[in-house]
């Protein structure tokens, strides 16, 4: 997904004086409005996706703490929109810059004339589709490091970490690829986010977890792993469906245009991709934990949309199966190993995101020939220290200043109670312990 | 024969099953509970009014044993419960039992009990 700002001009040569122009509409005003309309279309699917991650988060965590999850995703799609409208979008897409950090201009500022509408993106969006487009994503990038803190941080710390994440660091990341940045210019390849949205959040997600520490009773004496039971499957379910849903803006609006012939390509590698997710998720949980587990296959595919997220348009549809599959495969592996090592995840954030990003950003290596594994690896290893040291200094610096956890009564009673003095199912009778 | 019957904190109830586990009580039902003690009722906010819960949330514990267990059944629980000062640690009642019968055998009395 390179900016606009980057495309050659020619489209705009031959198309661009066609719709401010005096007369008929022509052909070109029609494909313009046809892609125009498909990127906001795939906008508000990419906003579907926040509803998809309030469901499942709120369904795989306990019920005493659904006010605070609830409260975290309203206010993360939030914070990820103004932000990004305030410093993100230029931090982004600098333009002109030296490949690591640039910055335009506070705010955004629509192009007069021309260089706005048909112009802008050579007859694919205007510059504020594009704005509202990359916003989507920015927020989804925050609303990940949710699920793997949640029950056991502080609202006001993750509050200010999302903040700062998702003005300064996720632009800045995402401007050495999306931004025509060093990494663009050695030809690493992300088509809608793997590691520039996935790995980027699912980074900030494992520093958090090991930081914030597992929750209260998970891991018991002699390395005894208790689970803490979701409290809701058919919310987690609903939640993956939206996730699903949604993902065909995700990947279907990162084509940049309604180009038919790139759209219906991505449709299908990412649907082969999240059903062979499911598949690999559930042969393998039913191989490991001898039953078929709801909560493997609902992570099973996700896994599979986030691996096929860096290669949806070079990976074939039937490579695109074994993308899938494989990360279908990874996801049950990756929640269980990341138990062992007592790094505490609720709802598989950082198996699904991080681990399935670094997968599918890989995959586009092995399986696209245009371009090189190497390259692909570097990426991920430069993602991942940019975002390992800087989400863990934020974190840092809010552990010594506001203090990352609840007391622990405040974890035993619900983050419901001791956050926001409310309750989620007023009314209902449910057990607060066991 | 005698029935124990505890209000407790719902937190506590884990550590209190362990202790129960730990002398041989096997056996217990529990409930959720709501219940009204000498506590300072909880505050709730809801929609920018607050309001006073007064009936908080408990657990009711129900422990049938046979003479002998009754002291270290008491034991295990108050070994867990707060003694802080607050109020609204909880209760326990002892009732005697005047029969018990084991559906499955059709045991009666100690037998049925243990």
């Amino acid at each position: 997904m390179i900016s606009a700002k980057k495309l050659p001009g020619i489209l705009f040569l031959m198309l661009g004086s066609t719709l401010l122009a005096n007369g008929e509409p022509t052909a070109a005003d029609a494909i313009f409005m046809v892609n125009n309309t498909w990127m906001l279309v795939s906008t508000f699917l990419v906003f579907i996706m926040h509803l998809g991650f309030a469901c499942l988060e709120s369904g795989l965590t306990q019920s005493k703490n659904t006010v605070n999850i609830l409260f975290k995703n309203v206010s993360i799609i939030a914070i990820g929109i103004l932000t990004y409208a305030v410093c993100g979008f230029n931090l982004m897409y600098p333009g002109e810059f030296n490949g690591y950090f640039g910055f335009s201009s506070f705010g955004i500022t629509n192009p007069s004339g021309t260089a706005g509408l048909i112009g802008y993106a050579d007859g694919a969006y205007t510059y504020f589709t594009d704005f509202i487009f990359q916003a989507m994503f920015a927020a989804t990038a925050a609303t990940i490091v949710s699920g793997a803190v949640a029950e056991r941080i502080k609202l006001s710390s993750f509050l200010i970490f999302s903040t700062v994440y998702v003005a300064i660091i996720y632009p800045v990341a995402g401007s050495w690829k999306w931004g025509a940045g060093w990494l663009d210019q050695l030809g690493f390849y992300d088509f809608a986010g793997s590691t520039l949205v996935h790995s980027v959040g699912g980074w900030a997600a494992i520093v958090g977890a090991i930081l914030v520490g597992p929750r209260i009773g998970k891991f018991g004496q002699n390395g005894k792993i208790k689970p803490i039971l979701g409290h809701n499957m058919p919310l987690a379910a609903i939640g993956v469906f939206l996730l699903w849903f949604g993902w065909y803006g995700f990947n279907g609006g990162s084509v940049l245009s309604a180009d038919p012939g790139g759209v219906s390509l991505v449709f299908v590698t990412t649907t082969l991709a999240a059903a062979a997710g499911v598949i690999g998720a559930m042969i393998t949980s039913w191989y490991v934990s001898k039953k078929p587990d709801l909560s493997m296959i609902l992570n099973g595919s996700l896994a599979g949309l986030v691996g096929i997220t860096a290669g949806a348009d070079v990976i074939s549809p039937m490579n695109s199966v074994l993308v899938g599959f494989i990360a279908g495969v990874i996801v049950v592996l990756s929640v269980i190993q990341l138990d062992k090592m007592k790094i505490d995840d609720p709802v598989g954030a950082i198996s699904v995101h991080l681990i399935c990003g670094i997968w599918g950003t890989l995959a586009v290596g092995i399986f696209s020939a245009e371009h090189s594994l190497s390259v692909q690896a570097l990426g991920v290893l430069s993602y991942g220290l940019f975002c390992l040291i800087s989400s863990f200094l934020i974190f840092s610096a809010l552990q010594y200043s506001v203090g990352l956890r609840v007391s622990e009564d405040e974890e035993i009673i619900g983050l419901d109670i001791g956050e926001h003095d409310m309750e989620s199912y007023a009314g209902f009778q449910i057990f607060t312990v066991e | 024969m005698k029935l124990i019957i505890a209000i407790i904190q719902p937190e506590e109830l884990p550590a209190i099953k362990e202790e129960l586990l730990k002398r041989s009580i096997h056996k217990f039902t529990v409930t959720n509970a709501r219940g009204q003690g000498k506590e300072i009722p909880v505050q709730e906010v809801y929609r920018g009014i607050s309001h006073e819960i007064t009936l908080l949330k408990k657990v009711r514990m129900e422990i049938a044993v046979n003479d002998d267990f009754v002291d270290p059944a008491v034991e295990a629980i108050t070994t867990v419960a707060k003694k802080d000062g607050e109020k609204g640690r909880g209760k326990i009642f002892i009732l005697p039992i005047e029969e018990c019968i084991r559906i499955r055998t059709g045991e009666t009395g100690k037998d049925a009990i243990g």
